[in-house]
């Protein structure tokens, strides 16, 4: 099924940053991805929705490298790339937040932005004794924290166990964007939060486009989808159904096609 | 359009006039709380304070007790155990247990040893033999730890009695005389030599002891490697999203624990003399490391707590051990104390966890 022209009421121009084409990927019996497509443009919100199982979080863990498809084609700024390992991703700069955060709750703040990336000291302190360089990395993590408007964190170096389900967040984006430089993914990152909270992270997300950075949304929750998204993508049965502009469509069409209720114009599903 | 934007945000508008401080961090002043945020913080608090009021209190029940040549007894009797504790340290760091740490240091020594005496090999290749085994008895932990993903507990209580077996069979229950050594082989007793400033007589095990602690205080502390180790024993999934390689670090740690134990043997020549297959290390040394490490206030669920805390954890138990027999109580009253030290330090690690929350 070609699901480029389909159900797509919004046309960019310019090359997508981030591509994907005909990714599948099977476990077993059950294929999470059959043949789908995606394209995210440069500075765009791009939101990802669809109803439980219906492979969102395969399509997701494609692009950051946490699972490699059986089939299909990603190409990064218009050149093809393979991810064996979110390490690999994450050196093509596409930082991914995890519902989970993947934070380590007994480190501080600065050693969770810099965990698997540190940085030593110069000279033989960082190249013989493999020194850690804390000063340039809680200056760093200070900073990036700042930008975001998170410096209600006093102390870089309390543990992240210490801080709110809301800071937390807030430092697990703050890692993201300040590693990210071409792609930064949020898996539902307000899931967890309070009403107050998640409206810090929705400000967050802006913040992070405004710098330039394009970013991939999953969530649940269709009143932060359709605010901050700039197109949606509506996943269904392992692939893209259609891509929607929030102000075409309202709250329910959304919710109708990504359950099936209701088929996008132009659109034909086979059964 | 309009319409559902309004929809979507109107719920929130219950938020006009409510405070703008959006997940504040709150510093909370009461006395018990910072106590518990301090501890958190200074994990090797607890047992410093421990010995220090140990001290105190054999220093006042025994006038005998500070002399230098009872101090320098106390670490010659720990420098063993501190070893192997460096190694059961990293271990529990990651969330694991190392039941075999006492039989690799076992059976590192007879191997340094039959080297020497049963195949001529020179003493000092003998051990560096004895070393590389040994910690290839570890990387076999780690492997079937990380790799196989079979549960730390039941892997080496498995290596346990595979490796004391071995010991057992490979040296015939063969023991190397003291004398035989100290003629031909010296370099295997090369940690049981002292210095001796105005009579009191420190081993070199005990600066050997000093120096593993520290180096690995210094690796846990300021490298990357060290912060992984910690990473990978608070949430593996999470180190292992956010970038670090869990199972190369846990093989890692495992075979470094390996070579630990290998030194450990090696000084335990240099301590005892003779060779054993049947020292009681064996048997003990796995013991003795959790207890160091348990009272040194590291948490057996992995992740918290510092090596300087489990070099304080065996001074503590040297402590009590030499502090009680100068007193002149019956022995198990030591153990009996330590006993009640080990569900001491795992109540107060409890109580320290739940200040995170």
């Amino acid at each position: 099924m070609d699901q480029k022209g389909i159900g797509m009421t919004v046309q960019y121009s310019g090359e997508p940053i981030l591509k994907g084409r005909g990714l599948v990927k099977r476990y077993g019996k059950v294929t999470a991805l059959d043949h789908c497509d995606f394209d995210l443009y440069p500075g765009e919100i791009l939101a990802v929705i669809g109803d439980n199982g219906a492979g969102k979080s395969s399509l997701i863990k494609a692009l950051s490298g946490a699972v490699q498809p059986d089939e299909g084609e990603i190409t990064l700024e218009g050149k093809p790339v393979h991810f064996g390992s979110p390490l690999e991703a994450r050196a093509y700069g596409i930082e991914c937040v995890y519902q989970t955060l993947a934070m380590s709750p007994a480190l501080s703040i600065a050693d969770n932005m810099f965990m698997g990336r540190e940085l030593r000291k110069p000279g033989v302190m960082g190249s013989l004794f493999r020194q850690l360089d804390r000063p340039a990395m809680e200056k760093f993590a200070r900073e990036k924290l700042n930008e975001l408007g998170l410096m209600t964190i006093q102390n870089i170096n309390q543990p992240v166990e210490t801080l709110s389900g809301g800071q937390r967040q807030g430092v697990a984006v703050a890692r993201a964007a300040a590693f990210g430089s071409k792609v930064v993914i949020l898996d539902e990152p307000t899931a967890a939060l309070g009403v107050k909270e998640s409206r810090r992270v929705l400000e967050l997300i802006r913040d992070v486009r405004s710098r330039g950075i394009p970013i991939i949304l999953i969530s649940h929750n269709m009143p932060h989808v359709f605010e901050v998204a700039d197109r949606i993508h509506i996943h269904r049965l392992g692939k893209r159904l259609c891509v929607i502009k929030p102000g075409d469509y309202s709250m329910s069409d959304a919710v109708a096609f990504m359950t099936g209720a209701k088929l996008p114009e132009g659109v034909t599903e086979d059964a | 359009m309009a319409s559902d934007t309004k929809a979507a945000t109107s719920f929130e508008e219950g938020l006009k006039g409510a405070s703008e401080k959006v997940a504040e961090f709150h510093e909370d002043k009461g006395a018990l709380k910072r106590l518990q945020h301090w501890l958190h913080q200074t994990p090797s608090a607890v047992p410093m304070i421990v010995l220090v009021v140990a001290l105190i209190i054999f220093g006042l029940l025994s006038p005998n007790f500070f002399k230098a040549t009872t101090l320098s007894t106390i670490l010659q009797q720990i420098a063993i155990v501190g070893i192997i504790g460096c190694a059961q340290s990293i271990v529990v760091l990651t969330a694991g247990i190392d039941l075999s740490v006492g039989a690799i240091a076992v059976f590192s020594s007879v191997l340094m040893g039959q080297m020497t005496f049963r195949y001529g090999i020179p003493a000092p290749l003998s051990i560096l033999i004895g070393l590389g085994l040994g910690t290839a008895m570890g990387f076999i932990n780690g492997w079937l730890v990380a790799k196989v993903k079979l549960p730390p507990f039941i892997v080496t209580l498995g290596t346990w009695q595979i490796l004391l077996a071995s010991n057992f069979i490979f040296s015939a229950n063969e023991t190397i005389r003291s004398s035989d050594i100290a003629a031909q082989a010296p370099a295997l007793q090369f940690w049981g030599n002292a210095i001796q400033p105005g009579g009191v007589k420190v081993l070199y095990a005990v600066f050997l002891m000093v120096a593993l602690v520290a180096i690995m205080a210094y690796v846990l502390r300021q490298t990357a490697w060290g912060r992984h180790v910690y990473a990978v024993g608070d949430d593996p999934d999470a180190a292992e999203l956010a970038g670090v390689q869990t199972k190369r670090i846990l093989i890692q740690v495992y075979a470094l624990a390996g070579l630990f134990c290998a030194i450990a043997g090696w000084v335990m020549i240099g301590r005892f003399g003779s060779v054993s297959p049947t020292a009681s290390t064996g048997q003990l040394g796995n013991i003795q490391s959790i207890t160091a490490v348990v009272i040194g206030g590291i948490s057996l669920f992995g992740g918290r707590g510092s090596i300087v805390g489990m070099f304080f954890g065996a001074l503590i138990v040297g402590v009590f051990e030499m502090g009680l027999k100068m007193v002149g109580t019956d022995p198990q009253w030591t153990f009996f104390l330590i006993g009640l030290l080990i569900i001491l330090a795992v109540a107060v690690d409890q109580w320290i966890r739940k200040a995170s929350a």
